[in-house]
């Protein structure tokens, strides 16, 4: 079965080097994810695409350890709920952007760690299409945790 | 410009209530409030009312008598009492009437709040994946400013173990029941560092505060408390807040310190005047964050402050005295005005059992929740 994004516009797919599809303000320059056709800062409608850079620093994060109310999540729950971490990652200069992480366990995660996006599976849609969304995973583990 | 003064402070105790309504619970506040004033409810002369829940909670006429008042419902998220509270405020300042009454009533099930993302200007896929999440946004923001500020875990739970020690001192608290630190940390994880009894719940109630001119509350009361000041802020860009799908690379302070500096400079006061505190303590870490943001201690110095016991009844910063959100739960129309019943109770000298001792004259109340919205009153004797 094909591989669909979770939604279209949010990262570029399919794809061999996948970023995350954000907007940038022609008038003072802030940069926005996902796209958004006005500014949040000088209100001008003059936003162009940009596309993310795929590396950054983990800025906070947390656990998701409960199955997060339905709807509006559309992943597994109950007894297939598997717990994520979330987080937002600072890409230098651009943005921070709020993501799904690959590690879960507190103990391998780090204020300030490198992190790289990468395309994981999310959900099997009612037509049997492999549903994937962008995360970030860590470039490096931390030193002395398990994992 | 008049000043305003609280005449009259009246709670439908919080929790679980089966078949009554919220506009029922509603009114069982009201005619609280009404008789702690000792008026009718034929001299309200204006109101407004707050709730999630309940669309036209001004409904509740149809219990209290439809004297055909003005009467405004308001819904501004986690911020819905504070908003009610500074609307009816403003209202005697401009003089446009003496004495009106704000209400808050909500009838929320149980379980972490669900809404679609959209209509908070987020994308569905935001929703879809699960990042539309209050919970979540708490446990990433108390989780770095432990990391930034040196805050443990242990902390977290002194402070829930706290609110819920205060809740077994208020007969209308929800929870009422002591939980001691190994509980609240061995309780399930939620959002890490949050487990589960750090956080509050969505629950039901209603709160009712009667105001009028300060230069008339005389006529009414030998105890008027005056409302200082009353302010409502919205996030700034670069301000860290819940439902955000993205923050730019710029920060700035939070709309609870926007909030909190407005009402200081309106009422002229400040933190170190401050006698009893209501703090948004939506979980544990809220409460810690928020004695920082609302000026009472410098970041990172909650550490001790709670270890030493500062924020307890008997300490120099007593929050969060009947037992919070933690111990009342949240429902939302409600909360705020149940933080000014609570602070008039102890400026009265009225709390019982958990009375603040030294005769408290200065009062402070602080909300805040979705999408990064804030409220803060300050009252005094």
């Amino acid at each position: 079965m094909a591989s669909v994004p979770v939604a279209e516009g949010v990262f570029t797919w399919p794809s061999d080097d996948p970023q995350l599809i954000g907007s940038k303000c022609g008038a003072c320059g802030i940069v926005t994810f996902p796209a958004q056709g006005s500014c949040p800062r000088c209100a001008s409608t003059d936003m162009a695409e940009h596309l993310l850079a795929r590396r950054g620093a983990l800025w906070a994060w947390t656990t998701q350890d409960f199955p997060p109310p339905s709807p509006p999540y559309a992943g597994p729950t109950g007894k297939d709920f598997v717990p994520f971490a979330v987080g937002y990652v600072e890409l230098p200069g651009e943005v921070k952007v709020e993501t799904r992480l690959t590690e879960h366990d507190p103990s391998a995660l780090t204020h300030g760690m490198e992190m790289e996006l990468v395309i994981v599976p999310f959900r099997t849609d009612d037509d049997g299409n492999d549903v994937v969304t962008f995360a970030f995973a860590p470039v490096r583990p931390v030193q002395g945790s398990a994992s | 410009m008049s000043d305003v003064a609280i005449i009259g402070v009246g709670l439908h105790p919080f929790g679980r209530f089966g078949d009554t309504t919220g506009i029922e619970m509603g009114a069982v506040a009201a005619r609280r409030a009404l008789a702690d004033a000792g008026i009718e409810w034929r001299d309200v002369q204006f109101g407004f009312a707050g709730s999630y829940e309940i669309d036209n909670p001004d409904a509740v006429v149809a219990f209290l008598g439809l004297t055909g008042i003005p009467f405004t419902d308001v819904y501004n998220g986690c911020a819905t009492a504070a908003s009610a509270l500074a609307l009816a405020a403003q209202t005697i300042r401009l003089g446009e009437h003496d004495v009106g009454i704000a209400l808050g009533m909500d009838k929320h099930v149980g379980g972490a709040f669900k809404a679609d993302p959209r209509l908070y200007a987020c994308p569905s896929w935001y929703g879809e994946l699960g990042q539309f999440l209050t919970t979540k946004f708490f446990g990433m923001k108390i989780n770095k400013y432990m990391a930034d500020h040196g805050i443990s875990s242990s902390t977290l739970a002194k402070v829930a173990a706290k609110n819920y020690r205060n809740g077994v001192l208020n007969e209308n608290a929800f929870r009422r029941k002591p939980l001691s630190e190994e509980e609240i940390l061995d309780s399930p994880m939620l959002n890490y560092p949050l487990t589960q009894y750090m956080f509050c719940s969505p629950d039901e109630g209603a709160a009712a505060v009667v105001l009028c001119r300060a230069d008339r509350a005389r006529e009414y009361t030998d105890t008027p408390i005056y409302l200082r000041a009353t302010a409502v802020r919205t996030r700034r860009l670069g301000a860290f807040e819940v439902h955000s799908p993205w923050l730019p690379i710029e920060e700035t302070p939070g709309a609870t310190v926007d909030a909190s500096r407005a009402a200081y400079e309106m009422a002229g006061i400040g933190p170190e005047d401050v006698d009893v505190i209501q703090l948004q303590d939506t979980d544990a870490g809220a409460e810690v964050i928020h004695l920082a943001e609302n000026g009472f201690c410098a970041d990172g110095e909650q550490e001790r402050l709670v270890a030493d016991g500062e924020t307890e009844i008997g300490g120099r910063l007593p929050t969060n005295t009947d037992g919070g959100l933690i111990a009342n739960g949240e429902p939302i129309g409600a909360s705020g005005l149940r933080q000014v019943h609570e602070i008039v109770l102890q400026l009265r000298g009225q709390a019982g059992d958990r009375q603040v001792p030294g005769s408290p004259r200065v009062g402070y109340t602080q909300l805040y929740g979705a999408p990064g919205t804030a409220g803060v009153s300050i009252l005094s004797r």
